[in-house]
């Protein structure tokens, strides 16, 4: 017995429901199906959802909740020297008693260990067997329901589509559940954070340094998180991409729609869809693998000190990446502007660059500003690029050509590798998710705003 | 036009004489920032092409030779003193015998009937440092594969380890001093006897494509990424796409008007903005730490991933839907069909192949991502190809991550080859997604 075989079980039972279930529906106006108030192959789908949709509620409830229930339950029967210890080390207990699970004897010799995990197998396979005929028992009571119900007159098309109406609400509401999910477990793990950092300290402590010790005899410092130097890095990186992708992408949409002939638009057009679509892993290995070392090679020629990790190399190539981003969007905001407004320009005897920024980008304005404002949550939320070319080193600093850091960097270095859950430095890296969540959060509201409002003035 | 502030005195005086100097050399001001305007416009463009250019070039330039590799071709002799003899041991007793035999003194045997002159402990180990470490299981695998080799003399090509394979491609500059570089003269001039001997050469290397991640550069291949990305994608799909569907359809076609939808859509519209990362930390936060899902595993990275394309997936869709003219909608109703009957018979069938060309370009993006990936553990160093969604895998934007990460030199070259491979993925799908549109798009 496994989950696999009760998953199984219930999609088979499902099917069988459905054919007898429709099967009957015809037999009971012996074969003249338009005598039915619904065709029987709603009667057929209606009966299998009756079995499919508890069991596999059913089903999911043990998949997400029984193991937690059977550890629970093993724990509590743990004799007592071995239990009263800290949380810590009841999850260190339950690793062992997983080990022993799988590999028996041979993972450990301790008695009690060894014990606890019979006990836990043996939980575990009753509750696979409790499942299996719960799910068992409830697709043959749905069965049974649906079967005895089945009549002439039986709106099954109805009720069979009532329920996919459900599922459909369902569906779209996931998405404000995914919302809420980011916000919740931001919000916990943060205020857990907060409950051991004070949170004044982390918005505007100038000295990161998230190390904090193992052991309280260790010599070790004990964990700065004041995060201005990180959104200070952020805001470097960010602006530096903001100076080549605002005007390359400006200049670029304007060219574009106001400019350029058929086949330069054929051409150009694409190539920045495709500087859209490079994944940013590979933007960012050209940043450290190229564009730095080029950076430093020319600094070095003019007698400037440029850092191998410089927060320009990271700014520049990530300024490239967002260029599609601008011009898109603002070719958008050019083109929804009604061409009275450049024909009444033109018949003034305004020259094309006259009319463009004269007219054309004023009346443009908020649309442009959206683009530039989602470009810029875009940049601050960019992790890859700055993780493999911007510096590890917090460094409050406004001179492009040194190592900074940002908020994502710290983020990944934070949560990549190996992590106890509860200690501070695993915690801030989500105080610093919310705070990015929130920051990205309003520029993108903002933006979204100015685009709608200005759509409206013109439609 | 620019001159906003003309004199007033100028306005009064009649009719403008267009003629006169001042007038056209402000004429010619105008057309000068005209035309300064516009090619400000086409170096923009330009600008975008060139760096497309520079990148794409600088990565093929790197990338080409991540796929060829360098061997070494000598003379092994398979003496059966030193393997056993398949004759007469069993089968299971010969086996064991090779797989506990170490297959460095077959190659060093051979290599010390070529440079007879290298003596001492030291020298020889440096000269079997020409052979790469994947050579011993390259030799066994032949052995156990035919065991009719011993006791003969066969010339076998093997690999060579990273920095002959580096010297030969000329990445590793032979003028500086010895102390300076990685490659020593002794290994240079036996290096340089190997070739003019003609036993050097640079073949295609079919193990990067087919094996999995290893530490030395020579032996790593993507197979284990693209399998991870395979399995991720997989969960990606079929999570996101049905889900995203039917929200899709909900919103398009049966939501009420009221705030509530309002949120809903608003909400959608957000998340598709939300960085990467962000994903990361629920996925962290709720499929590890909440329900004790697998670290490192394709499942988990999956369902991340599609937390992260549904909006991409629902947008796209409900574009797509909307797109089918309101004519189709009551042709239907009016035969009688139920609201179902009409989205699920008629609208859904017409906007497939804009909806599959949404989900494939948002597949695409979640192929590219890794941001997400390493906050739930998925960059793990794993050698094994993953053989379910439930196996610690990686993916390849990851391995790429972790390649770049590499002090070797020769890693350079695999990562750029292992991003061509990603990037050919990428075109792949996005070229699939052109032709759905372009072959099935109606334009009503």
């Amino acid at each position: 017995m496994t989950n696999f075989t009760i998953f199984i079980v219930i999609a088979v039972m499902a099917m069988i429901s459905f054919a007898l279930v429709r099967q009957k529906s015809v037999a009971i106006v012996g074969g003249a199906t338009q005598q039915l108030h619904s065709l029987p192959r709603y009667h057929g789908y209606y009966a299998a959802v009756r079995v499919f949709a508890p069991c596999l509620f059913l089903f999911l409830l043990w998949i997400i909740g029984g193991e937690t229930v059977i550890e629970n339950l093993v724990v509590a029967g743990l004799p007592d020297s071995v239990k009263n210890v800290s949380g810590d080390q009841i999850s260190l207990i339950l690793n062992r008693i997983q080990l022993a699970v799988q590999h028996g004897e041979a993972s450990t010799t301790d008695a009690n260990i060894l014990a606890a995990a019979d006990k836990y197998s043996s939980l575990y396979n009753k509750g696979l067997w409790a499942t299996f005929s719960l799910t068992l028992a409830v697709g043959l009571l749905g069965y049974y329901l649906s079967n005895s119900r089945t009549h002439a007159d039986y709106r099954a098309r109805n009720s069979f589509e009532k329920t996919i109406s459900v599922a459909l609400a369902a569906s779209s509401f996931l998405a404000v559940v995914v919302t809420l999910g980011i916000v919740a477990s931001l919000i916990f793990e943060s205020l857990r954070f907060f409950q051991q950092v004070p949170i004044q300290d982390f918005l505007f402590g100038l000295h990161w340094s998230p190390q904090t010790a193992l052991r309280a005899d260790q010599v070790a410092s004990v964990g700065a998180f004041g995060s201005i130097p990180l959104f200070a890095g952020t805001f470097l990186i960010s602006t530096l991409a903001m100076l080549v992708a605002g005007p390359i992408g400006l200049f670029a949409a304007i060219y574009l729609t106001q400019y350029a002939n058929r086949t330069v638009r054929a051409v150009a057009k694409p190539v920045l869809e495709i500087l859209a679509g490079v994944p940013t892993v590979v933007y960012g290995f050209f940043a450290a693998l190229t564009v730095a070392p080029m950076l430093r090679d020319a600094g070095g020629a003019i007698g400037v000190d440029v850092a191998s990790e410089s927060a320009l190399a990271a700014g520049l190539v990530m300024g490239v990446m967002i260029i599609p981003f601008v011009s898109s969007l603002s070719d958008d905001a050019i083109t929804a502007v009604p061409s009275s407004l450049k024909d009444g320009s033109f018949a003034l005897g305004a020259t094309k660059a006259e009319t463009i920024t004269q007219v054309l980008l004023p009346a443009a304005l908020p649309g442009v500003v959206g683009a530039f404002l989602l470009a810029i949550s875009r940049a601050i939320g960019e992790t890859m690029i700055v993780v493999m070319a911007a510096g590890m080193r917090p460094n409050l600093t406004a001179n492009p050509l040194e190592a900074v850091t940002t908020v994502t960097v710290q983020i990944v270095a934070l949560l990549t590798g190996d992590q106890e859950f509860d200690s501070p430095k695993t915690l801030s890296a989500f105080a610093l998710g919310l705070a990015l969540f929130v920051i990205t959060l309003l520029l993108n509201v903002a933006a979204l705003r100015m685009v709608r409002k200005y759509r409206e003035a013109y439609d | 036009m620019t001159e906003r502030n003309v004199p007033h005195a100028e306005l009064s005086t009649g009719p403008t004489d267009w003629k006169s100097g001042a007038m056209q050399a402000r004429i010619a001001r105008r057309y000068r920032r005209e035309r300064i305007f516009q090619s400000l416009g086409l170096g923009a463009v330009v600008i975008s092409v060139l760096f497309l250019v520079f990148l794409l070039g600088n990565i093929v330039k790197n990338g080409a030779y991540g796929f060829v590799q360098t061997s070494v071709s000598i003379d092994v002799t398979f003496s059966a003193d030193l393997l056993g003899d398949p004759t007469s041991l069993s089968p299971e007793a010969f086996t064991e015998k090779v797989r506990k035999t170490n297959m460095l003194r077959l190659i060093q045997t051979s290599m010390q009937e070529l440079f007879p002159e290298v003596k001492g402990r030291r020298d020889t180990r440096t000269l079997l440092r020409i052979v790469s470490t994947g050579a011993r299981a390259q030799l066994r695998n032949m052995i156990l594969a035919d065991p009719a080799l011993i006791g003969t003399t066969k010339r076998v090509e093997l690999l060579t380890s990273d920095d002959i394979d580096q010297v030969i491609k000329g990445n590793i500059d032979i003028s500086l001093p010895e102390a300076n570089r990685k490659v020593k003269d002794n290994e240079l001039s036996w290096l340089q006897t190997l070739q003019n001997d003609d036993r050097i050469s640079l073949n295609f290397h079919s193990q990067f494509l087919t094996g999995g991640d290893s530490r030395e550069p020579e032996l790593a291949g993507v197979w284990g990424a693209i399998v991870g990305s395979a399995f991720t994608l997989m969960v990606t799909l079929l999570t996101a796409f049905p889900i995203g569907l039917c929200a899709a359809i909900y919103l398009e076609e049966f939501a009420p008007k009221n705030r509530f939808t309002d949120i809903i859509e608003i909400n959608i519209n957000n998340l598709a903005a939300v960085p990467s990362i962000v994903f990361g930390l629920l996925g962290l936060a709720v499929f590890l730490s909440v329900m004790g899902m697998p670290r490192s595993a394709p499942i988990v990275g999956g369902l991340t991933l599609a937390l992260l394309t549904l909006p991409t997936v629902i947008i796209a869709s409900r574009a797509s839907i909307a797109a089918v003219p309101p004519s189709i909608r009551d042709a239907a109703r009016g035969l009688g069909a139920s609201p179902m009957q009409v989205v699920f018979h008629h609208v859904i069938p017409l906007a497939m192949p804009g909806i599959m060309t949404g989900t494939i370009i948002g597949m695409a993006r979640a192929l590219g991502e890794s941001a997400p990936l390493l906050m739930i553990g998925m960059v793990a160093f794993i050698v094994d190809i993953p053989g379910s969604i439930n196996d610690a895998a990686t993916v390849l934007p990851v391995q790429i991550y972790l390649w770049a990460d590499s002090p070797e030199r020769a890693f350079v070259e695999k990562t750029s080859a292992a991003i061509m491979v990603l990037l050919f993925f990428l075109i792949a799908m996005n070229g699939i997604a052109i032709w759905l549109r372009q072959k099935f798009e109606q334009k009503w």
